[in-house]
Order: structure tokens, then C-alpha cells, then sequence
């Protein structure tokens, strides 16, 4: 019952939401206290998931490979925490963050339509399923990507939504290829029944279609155009979910079906998904460096980051593998933190172009700490969560004799601190280009005032938590590693699924 | 049958790419559909065909007799069709809203997000 929480709690809000109108005061409140429930809820599956393994309902009390199966193991247990925790705190700033005309286009109800889709696909067993969770993700992604309908808005909507649905193809076109050769399409029962497929080659084929599917909603490397195209134009608080939430769910499908179903041809599938991580990498540090709006350094800051998480899976050794999963968690977080931070920028100075900002460390220098720390953090500088997370996806490598990628993913590591030191003197540190009626000095504890403390509450949490992680990797990294066994052990996965109806 | 229908879905298929490829936004959107359509028709092939054979398992105690068709494959096709409708309406009501404001439906010129 309590698996299938992350998809029931975000169902009723979304009827409760409903059923209020266009109430604003309720449609906030609803909203607000419905994130927190999911929080709460997912907290409660991811202790249940560390006791006592991996947590599997039937649907409808089909048995496994007949019915629709949900299977949370800890690695969707992890992603429901952490993605419903930003989920909360981004909600929170969304507050104030979102105006109200958008609040009244029932902003919180596609938010948690978007919430149902990601938890879903977190705990999908059934590949078709998945597929299913991803339209439910991907629609409200459209809705909110357009909401309030301004003119870049529909734009990048437009591409956004093209790029989606060619994955989607992509992603179809594999299940049926896959049901064809296999007769199943419950996880669980693919990976037990896909070694015994006499024509491989055409498994490798399909397990490509998967790479591109995922990869194209992941941001990899030939096929991130979109994201840069796109992620600037909503307003802050949705593109802060996006860039948390929306890539992660591609690396987590990538995760699942390449150390679960797709590992007889890992020579290789392994080798190109290790290729297009160094390009990753390079390309999106490259991006951001030469862009000058915030929000499009971020963004190819993301996909640069992205490189390092599938680089992880690419190295494919229990180490790696855990890398992979601490990079997403510390980056969730990070990246949330500094896209919201950018929107209290933005409403303080109005601009997102570091060109025309400056002068907010003389300013604002408690804003400008708040925006130091996650930057330090995706630059990997000790002791931030950024510096373990590229520590232990490197040293995997090197473990593994790749010393050319391990290079390359260092020198990035120099090029993202390269472009967050760029907007640290431009936008912090050189002087005001246009010093006007606002630039007088702002105590700090203004940022506490009315106006910005829901925008400031979730942006110190954020904070604090990758200076925990950085300070403290330990559990953290304890829980990657073991979710990382689970991964590179797919028999525990099989097991829990199948274990009590075949045999 | 099956030839029949695999040739039909190649030919979806280059139709939608080429559409894609055009110029025109609305061209972008048959495109769309043509993909997922020729997509449909791909699952509803591979996992093979059972020709005029009902997809129902025999009463239980009753001898099953002869083959069944694979009801699953339908029901996939059904689910991603109706998916596939729901977002054909959205992409219609967000190129009508594009048109509307730019009064163009050229793609060259969507561009204004790309500008660095």
C-alpha cells in the first residue's frame, strides 16, 4: 500500500485543487501542504526501503509478470526523497516566486500532475508503465513550460515539446521491439528472461533506442539542443524543478535499464554511453562559457554535469555505479539552489544578464554567500558535496585505467570553475554598470522581510544541505554505495519481483 | 498481411521524418503524428500478428482450443494512442497561440530562444 503513495498523495491534490477553482489562497495552501505530505510520505518509504529492502506491490493483485508491477528499491527511494524535498521547498518558493496570474492558471495543480509523473516513473516495474509515467511527466512539463503564455514561453515550448516527442517514438519503438523478442515487458522478468534471447545483436540495437530516448530527455551529448532553448524561458520557480528534477529522471531510466536488462553487450553499449560523456561534458562547459544570461550558463552547466553522472554509469564498476548516484543526489540539490537563487537576483535587480548586473557583493553580501556556496559545490571544491561527488566518479575511473576521460573530466571541472567565477565578477563583484535608485545598501536582514522570505528559506535549506553532505559525505555515500550494490547485483532486483511467483 | 502493413509503417515513418524536416510549423505537427502513428503500427507488428482469432482465454474447466491472439499489444497500441491524441491537441492549441502572436508559421523564424 505504501508503495503506491508517491502516485496516490499528488492524485488527490491534484482533485482537491481542482475542486477549489480559482481560489488562490487555496489553491497555495493546497498545494503547499500537498507537497509536504509527499515529502513526508516519500521520508516514510525511504526508511521502510533501508530496513527492510526492496518494497514491491501488484497492481490490482495480478501476479509479477502479468501484472503491473510497482518496485521501489533504494535507488527510487533516494530519487523520491530528494526530488520531493525540492519539490517542497521549491513550492514554498513559488509562493512568491510565481505570480499571482499564474497562480490563478492553477500553477500547483500541473506541479503536482508533474510530481505523479516523476514519482511514477520512479517506481514504475513495468517498462511500458514507465512509459505511461513519462507522458503523465512530460504533459504537465508542457503545460508548465507554457503557462502564461508569453511569447518565448510558446516558443520554447514548441521545442521542447518536438525534441520530447521524437523520444517518445524512440521510446515506443523499443518496447515493441522488445516485447517481440522477449513476450514481456515487467522489468524484473526482461532481465531475467533477456540472456537466454538468442539474437543479441538485435538486443543491442533496441538497448540503443534506449540510450537515445533517455538520453534525449537525460541532455546527453548530441541531443541537448532543447534544454539551453528552453529551460530560460518559464518563469524561475519551473525552471528550478526542471533543471532539479526533469534531466535526473532520464539518468535514472539510463541507471535502470543499463545495469538491469541492457548488460550482456556492456563492451559495447558502455563504450559509446563513456564517449558521450566526455563529449558531455566538454561541449555543455563550453556552452555555458560562452553565454552571458545566468540562466543559459546554468543550463549548459546541467548538461555539462550530466557528462559526470553517465560517466559514472559508463565506468560500470560497484564504485562508479555509487558515484553516479551521489553525483545525482548532491546535484539535484545544487543546481535547484542555484537556479532559485538566480530568481531572487532577478527580482532584486530585474535582469538576468551578468552584463548589465553588478555590484550585489557590496550590496547584498548574504545573497551573494548563498550563491557562492552551490557554485564552489558544482565547481567541486573541498568541502562541498560537488568535490566528493567528482572525487568518487574520477577515482572509479582511474581504478579502471580510463586516464584520458579522468583528464578531461578534471580539466571540466577547472572550465565550470572557470564560467561560475565569470558570473561571480560580473554580477557580484564588479561595480553596478547602471548604479541607480536601488543600489543604496540592503541590510541582510531585509532578505528576512516579507517579500523574500519564502524565497530566501528554501535557498539557505538548499545551502546548508551541501555543506552537510560536503562536511559529512559518509551515510550519504554509504546509502550510494548501497544502492549501487543493489544496481550491479540485478538477481536482489529479480528476486524481489519474481522471487514469490516463479519457482 | 504482415508485409502489408510493415511497408505501410516505413512509409509513415519517411513521411513523418520528411515532414519534420519542412519548414513549416504545421508541417512539424503532421509530422508528429505520423511518427507516433507509424510508431503504433510498429508495436502492433512486432509483437506479432494472430489472424481471425479472438484474444480470449477459454472458460475456465473448457479445453483451450486452437491459437488466441496476444490481446497486449492492442492495449498498448490502444494507451498510446490516446496519449498520442492528447498531445496532437495540446501541440494544435500551442501553434494556434504561437501563430497568433507572431502571425508567422515559418520555423526559421523561431529562433528568438537560441540568441545568446
Amino acid at each position: 500500500m505504501i508503495t503506491a503513495l508517491p502516485i496516490l498523495i499528488p492524485l488527490m491534490v491534484v482533485i482537491l485543487l481542482l475542486m477549489v477553482g480559482r481560489k488562490v489562497y487555496w489553491l497555495k495552501l493546497i498545494g503547499i501542504s500537498g507537497a509536504f505530505l509527499l515529502f513526508l510520505a516519500s521520508l516514510l518509504i525511504f526508511y521502510t526501503v533501508r530496513q527492510e529492502g526492496i518494497l514491491v506491490s501488484q497492481a490490482g493483485g495480478w501476479p509479477a509478470p502479468y501484472g503491473i508491477t510497482l518496485v521501489i528499491d533504494l535507488l527510487s527511494a533516494l530519487m523520491l526523497l530528494i526530488s520531493s524535498f525540492t519539490a517542497f521547498l521549491v513550492g514554498v518558493y513559488a509562493l512568491k516566486g510565481i505570480d499571482e496570474k499564474r497562480h490563478r492558471f492553477r500553477f500547483f495543480l500541473f506541479f503536482h500532475t508533474l510530481m505523479m509523473g516523476v514519482g511514477g516513473a520512479f517506481i514504475a516495474g513495468d517498462i511500458f508503465n514507465m512509459y505511461v509515467w513519462f507522458e503523465v511527466m512530460l504533459i504537465s512539463s508542457f503545460v508548465l513550460l507554457s503557462l502564461g503564455g508569453s511569447k518565448l514561453q510558446i516558443e520554447g515550448t514548441f521545442k521542447y515539446v518536438t525534441i520530447n516527442l521524437v523520444s517518445s517514438a524512440f521510446f515506443l519503438i523499443g518496447v515493441g521491439l522488445l516485447y517481440s523478442m522477449t513476450g514481456t515487458l515487467n522489468m524484473a522478468h526482461l532481465a531475467d528472461v533477456i540472456p537466454t534471447i538468442e539474437n543479441q545483436k538485435m538486443l543491442t540495437v533496441v538497448s540503443l533506442m534506449f540510450l537515445i530516448c533517455f538520453g534525449m530527455k537525460a541532455a546527453i551529448f548530441p541531443l541537448f539542443f532543447w534544454l539551453p532553448a528552453s529551460y530560460h524561458t518559464p518563469p524561475i520557480s519551473i525552471a528550478a524543478v526542471f533543471a532539479g528534477m526533469l534531466t535526473k529522471v532520464g539518468i535514472y531510466s539510463l541507471l535502470r535499464v543499463f545495469t538491469l536488462m541492457f548488460i550482456g553487450n556492456v563492451a559495447f553499449t558502455h563504450t559509446i554511453i563513456l564517449w558521450i560523456a566526455g563529449f558531455t561534458m566538454v561541449v555543455g562547459s563550453l556552452g555555458a562559457i560562452s553565454q552571458s544570461d545566468i540562466r543559459r550558463i546554468l543550463s549548459f552547466c546541467l548538461i555539462s554535469q550530466i557528462g559526470y553522472m553517465i560517466f559514472g554509469l559508463a565506468v560500470f564498476t560497484p564504485l562508479a555505479i555509487a558515484g553516479s548516484v551521489f553525483y545525482i543526489m548532491h546535484h539535484i540539490i545544487v543546481k535547484t539552489n542555484l537556479f532559485l537563487v538566480s530568481g531572487i537576483i532577478h527580482k532584486i535587480k530585474g535582469s538576468y544578464n551578468i552584463k548589465k548586473l553588478g555590484g550585489i557583493l557590496n550590496a547584498y553580501p548574504f545573497l551573494s554567500v548563498l550563491f557562492l556556496i552551490p557554485a564552489l559545490s558544482v565547481a567541486g571544491i573541498p568541502p562541498l558535496s560537488g568535490f566528493w561527488s567528482k572525487l568518487f566518479v574520477i577515482k572509479a575511473a582511474l581504478e579502471q585505467h580510463y586516464y584520458l576521460i579522468s583528464i578531461i573530466a578534471l580539466a571540466v571541472g577547472l572550465l565550470t570553475l572557470f564560467y561560475m567565477m565569470k558570473i561571480w565578477n560580473e554580477a557580484f563583484w564588479k561595480d553596478d554598470p547602471e548604479p541607480n535608485k536601488k543600489s543604496d545598501k540592503m541590510p541582510w536582514q531585509n532578505l528576512f522581510s516579507r517579500d523574500f522570505i519564502f524565497m530566501i528559506i528554501p535557498v539557505l535549506l538548499l545551502s546548508g544541505i551541501t555543506i552537510v553532505i560536503g562536511i559529512f559525505p559518509e551515510p550519504f555515500f554509504n546509502i550510494a554505495e548501497r544502492s549501487a550494490h543493489e544496481l550491479m547485483n540485478p538477481e536482489i532486483y529479480i528476486k524481489a519481483v519474481l522471487g514469490s511467483t516463479m519457482n | 498481411m504482415e508485409i502489408m502493413l510493415s511497408i505501410i509503417t516505413g512509409v509513415l515513418y519517411t513521411a513523418g521524418v520528411y515532414l519534420l524536416l519542412r519548414r513549416s510549423l504545421v508541417k512539424l505537427i503532421l509530422g508528429i503524428i505520423f511518427l507516433s502513428n507509424a510508431t503504433n503500427l510498429l508495436i502492433f507488428i512486432s509483437a506479432g500478428m494472430t489472424e481471425g482469432k479472438p484474444a480470449f482465454v477459454a472458460k475456465e474447466g473448457a479445453e483451450q482450443t486452437g491459437q488466441m491472439a496476444d490481446p497486449l499489444p492492442q492495449a498498448l497500441v490502444l494507451t498510446a494512442i490516446v496519449i498520442g491524441f492528447g498531445i496532437v491537441a495540446f501541440t494544435l492549441a500551442l501553434n494556434y497561440k504561437y501563430h497568433k502572436q507572431t502571425g508567422t508559421y515559418d520555423l526559421d523564424q523561431v529562433k528568438e530562444t537560441d540568441k545568446v
